[in-house]
């Protein structure tokens, strides 16, 4: 796989690097707004700066993460670490003028992982009947289709979205979306039949309800776990001076019911409901960004409680210009100052053998500062402080660090 | 207006350096796991995989847990190495006297009391007298371990021939095959002395991790084979590597630190603590031998602790008992680390086998039998006594 997929990627780029030493006048980049300020979410996966190489059918794009870290917790460094978080790499297609084929390969840990992230075919039969088929990104919430590191100011991604949802978190299957215009209002919808989760969600050696644990099983590529469709669904609406939000469900059976046509254990059910926020304040020219999403899953009585059956959580991003210009040579230099506020609660309830509330959550404070050089690059420092608890809801481990890096599209 | 908008960003960052960017570490009499000071390089290396093996390694499906099991990892019980939560309690049943467990071919001794999806958990026996334990703390075992029986022994007195009311008896318990004796050992009748759990019926820390591996997580290895479930020999779910390195870690924890010792209400309480016979059991200090881990040799400790079974009255007999106790009979419980238990109890305080004791008064409150005139005794107390005892008992 990984091969064929080295392959691939190497061979496009061969292609278009020996078209361009022909003449590179003929690459067009394609600029588009990357930080957040227009396109709706759903939006994101075309809402790339692309470089399309002449009148080849094929644009290309791409970003890079890398960071240094410098964290601790409870007085124990880690000491200084650079990490080369992801190379990702987009290819476009127009087909016909109405269908399009586009795909997102990410290469994380220098290439130790190597993801087909996003791979589909887009059908337009009406603005709002576009159909979709393929690996695709399931439209919970707006991070997890919404992710690219050039588009955000801090150097992680929330913890709510990589820890609590499996961000980024795509499957094989099929569906639709669409939009509609009015005035400064849009309107979008997403539907799709995907495979889904498996047992790995309550059956894992992270030792909580973990939708991520699932993440790691690449069967879901092949085939279902367990013969049922996963459902996922949003609406959005979004004014053009304000902002959007969003309202997302993701649902179905997670565990396998049957074998070889015995049954083995009752259906049971992970159903997430996610709300999105991203608005702008004209007056302050305050950016806010938020998230927030409730996992339940059916999680049989006679289990562990410490697997939890609800757990919740979310993060909001607040970024702040306060410099707009020139800068060391870039004429449109745009210095943030932002803060996030991350908040997870993986397993809510309460023992029944005490009925004290159950602990296992984490929160985080980051603050950041961040450069724009150009739109598509963002050098970031963060300073991030955390808590987290235990089951029990011991003393907190007490987390923080520093952070510095860059992503860039290109 | 146009400052306000960097409000946020400063307080973030005002909160964030109050934090010092990296927090600092808790102070070490705050806390209860770490390891004992003087290991060698090789040694911290194994007390290190010991202690992955032991709060790291979540059992799952595919590496053997269950299908019945009470916790899904070593840590799940005993949180940063501290006193147990009534959640992971354990529910022992079945043994109501010295002549054996006639539940044993019913799932006893222990109840598997949760299962993987798709199986069911073990329900009680009709009639089946049973107890529920709290896990206890890890530090200081490997201490408590090298003690010599003779040093045990030396504070028995089965018979109180001393005439003060308390007696004072060791477990003996039947070693499981794996044994390995010590020559300080002194068997009688092939039973040897036990000293770890409520009942002191586990003899030494391999024998406490490996039943504790197969009757809390449902996981065989070479020591314990057989399956809780299907009570068949199963082939090993854990390396006999890690069942090293995990008693390794649990013989080489660091014993816990008194907090405070020379505030004066302290060191008037620890006198007090003597003056109404707390210490006739509750034996504050012991030498221990030469041993093999030069971390542990000859070293002094102060565990409040004599290792043996007492008589603690009707109240504290639930009718199940293990190896040669009698069911209203419990080891002494070392009260190092006491007052640290509720930052791995979750904030509040769950004393006595199980729980039940919500504050160390309580807890105190509980003793009967040759515990009966200490608690009396401790109830006659003018206020500030009780409270610099208290305190004293807060401070270890």
């Amino acid at each position: 796989m990984k091969f064929l997929l080295t392959c691939f990627v190497g061979s496009v780029l061969a292609a278009l690097s020996l078209a361009a030493q022909a003449d590179t006048s003929l690459f067009k980049r394609k600029h588009v707004d990357t930080t957040q300020q227009t396109a709706m979410n759903m939006d994101a996966v075309y809402n790339r700066p692309f470089l399309q190489m002449g009148t080849m059918p094929v644009s290309i794009g791409g970003y890079l993460e890398a960071n240094y870290r410098y964290e601790g917790e409870q007085g124990i460094s880690t000491g200084h670490s650079f990490q080369m978080q992801r190379l990702t790499l987009f290819f476009a297609a127009a087909i016909d003028p109405r269908i399009r084929f586009l795909t997102e390969i990410e290469f994380e840990g220098g290439g130790s992982e190597i993801a087909i992230e996003f791979a589909s075919v887009d059908v337009t039969l009406a603005d709002l009947c576009v159909l979709r088929g393929g690996i695709l990104m399931n439209p919970i919430g707006a991070f997890n289709q919404n992710h690219d590191g050039p588009k955000w100011e801090f150097v992680d991604r929330p913890v709510s979205m990589t820890q609590l949802l499996p961000a980024t978190w795509s499957n094989v299957g099929f569906g639709a979306y669409g939009k509609t215009f009015s005035n400064d209002w849009s309107f979008g919808y997403e539907a799709y039949l995907t495979n889904g989760f498996d047992e790995s969600i309550i059956d894992n050696d992270l030792g909580r309800t973990s939708l991520v644990a699932t993440k790691e099983q690449s069967s879901r590529f092949f085939g279902s776990s367990n013969g049922h469709p996963l459902l996922s669904a949003k609406v959005a609406t979004r004014h053009q001076r304000v902002g959007e939000i969003g309202l997302s469900y993701m649902g179905g059976v997670y565990n396998q019911t049957t074998t070889e046509g015995v049954t083995i254990d009752q259906a049971r059910r992970v159903d997430v409901v996610d709300v999105d926020v991203n608005v702008g304040i004209p007056s302050l020219d305050t950016r806010i960004i938020g998230e927030w999403a409730w996992v339940f899953v059916d999680v049989p009585s006679t289990y562990s409680q410490q697997y939890g059956s609800k757990q919740m959580g979310g993060y909001v991003d607040v970024v702040q210009p306060i410099y707009r210009g020139a800068l060391f040579g870039f004429d449109k230099a745009v210095v943030n100052l932002s803060v996030r506020a991350d908040y997870v609660d993986w397993n809510v309830g309460t023992f029944n053998e005490t009925g004290d509330a159950i602990g296992d959550e984490m929160w985080a404070i980051t603050a950041g500062v961040s450069f724009r050089p150009v739109a598509q690059t963002v050098f970031r420092i963060n300073a991030r402080m955390g808590r987290s608890t235990d089951l029990l809801g011991n003393p907190p481990l007490r987390s923080g660090g520093i952070l510095v890096g860059f992503a860039s599209y290109f | 207006m146009h400052h306000f908008r960097l409000l946020p960003f400063v307080l973030a960052l005002a909160l964030i350096a109050c934090d010092h960017v990296l927090p600092s570490a808790p102070d070490v009499d705050q806390t209860l796991d770490g390891p004992v000071d003087g290991l060698t390089q090789d040694e911290m290396r194994r007390f290190l995989a010991g202690d992955r093996a032991f709060n790291d390694q979540v059992f799952t499906v595919a590496t053997g847990l269950g299908p019945v099991f009470v916790a899904t990892s070593c840590g799940g019980c005993h949180a940063a190495d501290g006193k147990g939560h009534p959640f992971s309690a354990v529910i022992r049943f079945g043994q109501s006297d010295t002549t054996g467990n006639p539940f044993a071919s019913m799932g006893g001794p222990q109840l598997q009391y949760r299962a993987i999806p798709g199986f069911t958990p073990e329900t009680l026996p009709p009639g089946a007298p049973h107890t529920t334990l709290v896990p206890p703390s890890n530090p200081g075992l490997g201490f408590l371990e090298a003690l010599t029986d003779a040093q045990i022994l030396a504070h028995a007195d089965p018979s109180d021939a001393d005439g003060d009311g308390v007696s004072g008896v060791p477990n003996y318990v039947r070693p499981r095959p794996y044994f390995i004796p010590m020559p300080h050992h002194l068997p009688v009748n092939g039973r040897y002395i036990g000293r770890l759990g409520k009942k002191a019926a586990t003899i030494d820390l391999l024998q406490q991790t490996v039943t504790a591996y197969n009757q809390d997580i449902g996981i065989t290895s070479t020591f314990e084979p057989i399956d809780p479930y299907t009570g068949l020999v199963n082939d090993p779910e854990v390396t006999d590597r890690s069942v090293a390195d995990v008693v390794f870690y649990l013989q080489t924890l660091k014993a816990p630190t008194q907090r405070t010792p020379t505030d004066p209400s302290v060191m008037h309480g620890k006198d007090v603590f003597t003056a109404i016979g707390c210490a006739t059991c509750h034996v504050p200090s012991y030498t221990t031998p030469r041993a093999s881990v030069a971390a542990l040799s000859e070293k002094q400790i102060f565990p409040y602790t004599d290792l043996l079974l007492h008589d603690m009255g009707p109240g504290l007999d639930d009718g199940y008992t293990e190896g040669s106790a009698q069911t209203n009979e419990w080891k002494t419980p070392a009260l190092w680390g006491l007052g640290l238990a509720p930052a791995s109890q979750g904030g509040r305080y769950f004393l006595l086998h199980d729980g039940r004791a919500h504050s160390i008064h309580d807890a105190i409150m509980w003793h009967g039998g040759e515990a009966a005139r200490s608690k009396e005794r401790y109830d006659a107390l003018p206020a500030h006594d009780r409270e610099d005892l208290l305190r004293f008992l807060e401070s270890l």
